[in-house]
């Protein structure tokens, strides 16, 4: 009896969980009558890709269509998981290989600016960006995600780097490898896995990421995925079936890449606190 | 003895070649470089330029390029915000919806969190896979989806409240007939959806923290205290709470910052800046910056506000895990 009202909880949450998801791929998967009838049906009766076939093909402004603003949403992710990647492990190694003096304090640095509210540097960063005259262009944007993503990649791949036993270098110091070989044939290729996981979660940054995108891009052409959305689809309410099929397509690949990489991201942010 | 050993000490670091040590010495720092340079241009320096410019009037983007001077109005910009009976609203409205929206989440998330280590392990997989399915939606998605269920003609909550029996919905709400109704348009009723929204894209993550802690707590102290006629509410209060308690404390602190500042949903679920009497401390600094007319200065100066609150929190959160990392 207490099983079963446990499982029953169990069903309930997962469908609380689980639902929103659901309609946004069931809705787009319908053909309008469907999604505009009186009674909604649970389940797609007539299943269609028309609205994909719709915003694949179509222009979503004359001259831009859906493959342009993925074009660029992908430009700017895959540039800042890059840069973020490469400057992150650099300071990993920094942290997790050598004691120094202004190590705690770089550490103690790094999840004090974890925690600066990104939406009040919004006002500031608009003034840097005029003044570097990057002002409507997509590095304006990598710029600033490069920002953002740094200081959770370092904290980390840190992990990942510590965990790389030291006596794999020492044995190849001892065997004549320089610093910057060791680096590159010994402690990287054992790194990567850790750095794939790290360059996921910059990726997501990048590629969820609205008010910036918003703000500091005004040609059209130049939107990424997340702010043509809001600006076609957000003022239309009557285009659903559209709506939903473009909103499953941006965050598929987001789904996927953090179901990928979720353990990594409790074990970063509440960093030690259930070690034992 | 001491002496001798001392000396030995002092002999072998004169005998490591000099250029050796100092290689030694700076090259954590070298590697430090890049991502020190990247965290003091795009996070610290704006951080000190958003005070900056709070003390200054800045109403044209002519400015902000460097085509025209700068007013400097000291501290001005405060008062005025302050005293602004609307900066009340907003404040409120921010601390409120922060407090129902942590309080939720933590609650909704330790339930779950508790559920899902209580279930069996095939059950508990798919539970928790479900849960995180939300966890990973994008905010931007997850809330259209949302808009999408409470659309005032076709949305499934319309269909729902169009579906209960008209003595019923009279009886309760006034009214049969649901169609056309603006769920957004009372403040107090946006609020609730946005909570259902931000509590549904938060409480996965406490939910999956708390089951962590949940599984380094040995199970024979469940058992014990069950042994000895605890029932669960004891059990939790007892021994589950005060042994997760660090766990607890950085949660509360992080989904006390995150509700604090969130933009995407609201943005979203309003439609944009327009929906003022919803306005919350992040979005106002938003609107009253880049909705026309600009006003820099005074959203500046909100930016400076909300950063100070969280200031007081997140110095709670760093002295935690700080601790903890002593501990452990």
């Amino acid at each position: 009896m207490k099983k079963v009202a446990l499982n029953g909880a169990g069903l309930l949450v997962a469908l609380f969980a689980v639902f929103p998801v659901y309609w946004m791929v069931a809705t787009s998967l319908k053909p309008n009558r469907e999604i505009f009838s009186a009674t909604p049906r649970p389940v797609p009766a007539h299943p269609t890709l028309e609205h994909y076939r719709e915003i694949l093909t179509g222009n979503l402004i004359p001259g831009v269509t859906f493959g342009d603003f993925l074009f660029n949403s992908v430009l700017v992710a895959v540039s800042t998981v890059v840069l973020s990647g490469l400057v992150a492990l650099l300071a990993a190694t920094a942290v997790a290989r050598f004691r120094f003096r202004l190590r705690t304090t770089f550490l103690i640095l790094l999840l004090v600016v974890q925690m600066i509210p990104l939406e009040a540097l919004v006002i500031p960063l608009f003034l840097m960006i005029q003044r570097l005259g990057l002002y409507n262009t997509l590095p304006s944007l990598i710029l600033t995600y490069l920002g953002f993503s740094l200081p959770f990649a370092v904290w980390m791949l840190r992990g990942f780097v510590a965990a790389v036993p030291k006596e794999l270098e020492e044995a190849a110091a001892i065997d004549g490898a320089s610093r910057s070989q060791i680096f590159r044939k010994v402690l990287f290729p054992l790194v990567a896995p850790g750095l794939v996981a790290t360059s996921i979660f910059s990726f997501i940054t990048a590629w969820n990421e609205l008010i910036f995108a918003l703000t500091f891009v005004n040609d059209q052409s130049r939107y990424t995925l997340p702010v043509a959305m809001t600006f076609f689809f957000g003022r239309d309410d009557t285009a659903w079936g559209s709506v939903m099929a473009a909103s499953t397509l941006f965050t598929l690949p987001v789904i996927v890449f953090f179901l990928l990489v979720q353990r990594r991201m409790v074990s970063g942010l509440v960093a030690g606190a259930v070690k034992g | 003895m001491s002496t001798l050993t001392e000396r030995t000490r002092t002999d072998a670091a004169r005998k490591t070649p000099a250029r050796r040590r100092s290689r030694v010495d700076r090259l954590p720092y070298l590697l430090l470089l890049p991502c020190l340079v990247v965290i003091g241009v795009l996070l610290l320096w704006p951080l000190g330029q958003v005070v900056t410019m709070s003390f200054f009037r800045l109403d044209n983007v002519r400015q902000l390029r460097g085509d025209r001077e700068w007013p400097f109005v000291g501290l001005a910009n405060y008062p005025q915000i302050l005293g602004d009976p609307f900066f009340r609203t907003v404040l409120r409205n921010t601390v409120l919806f922060a407090a129902a929206n942590v309080l939720l989440t933590m609650v909704l998330g330790t339930l779950v969190g508790l559920l899902l280590h209580r279930l069996g392990r095939k059950m508990a997989t798919f539970v928790a896979g479900c849960v995180m399915l939300a966890w990973a939606t994008p905010a931007l998605t997850g809330t259209i989806v949302w808009k999408w269920i409470f659309d005032d003609t076709s949305g499934l909550v319309t269909w729902a409240f169009n579906a209960l029996p008209d003595g019923l919905s009279q009886a309760l709400f006034g009214r049969t007939d649901w169609s056309g109704y603006g769920w957004f348009n009372s403040p107090l009723l946006f609020f609730a959806i946005l909570t259902l929204v931000v509590v549904w894209h938060s409480f996965p993550f406490i939910a999956v923290s708390v089951l962590a802690g949940l599984k380094s707590v040995p199970s024979e102290l469940h058992e014990a205290a069950r042994v000895d006629g605890a029932g669960p509410w004891t059990v939790f209060w007892k021994i589950t709470f005060p042994l997760l308690r660090p766990v607890f404390g950085i949660l509360v602190v992080l989904s006390t910052i995150w509700d604090f500042k969130v933009f995407t949903q609201q943005f979203v679920l309003a439609g944009g800046t327009q929906d003022r009497p919803t306005f919350m401390l992040a979005i106002y600094s938003y609107a009253e910056a880049f909705s026309p007319p600009p006003r820099y200065g005074v959203g500046s100066a909100i930016a400076v506000i909300l950063t100070l609150i969280l200031l007081l929190v997140t110095g709670l959160y760093v002295r935690m895990v700080l601790r903890q990392e002593d501990e452990s």
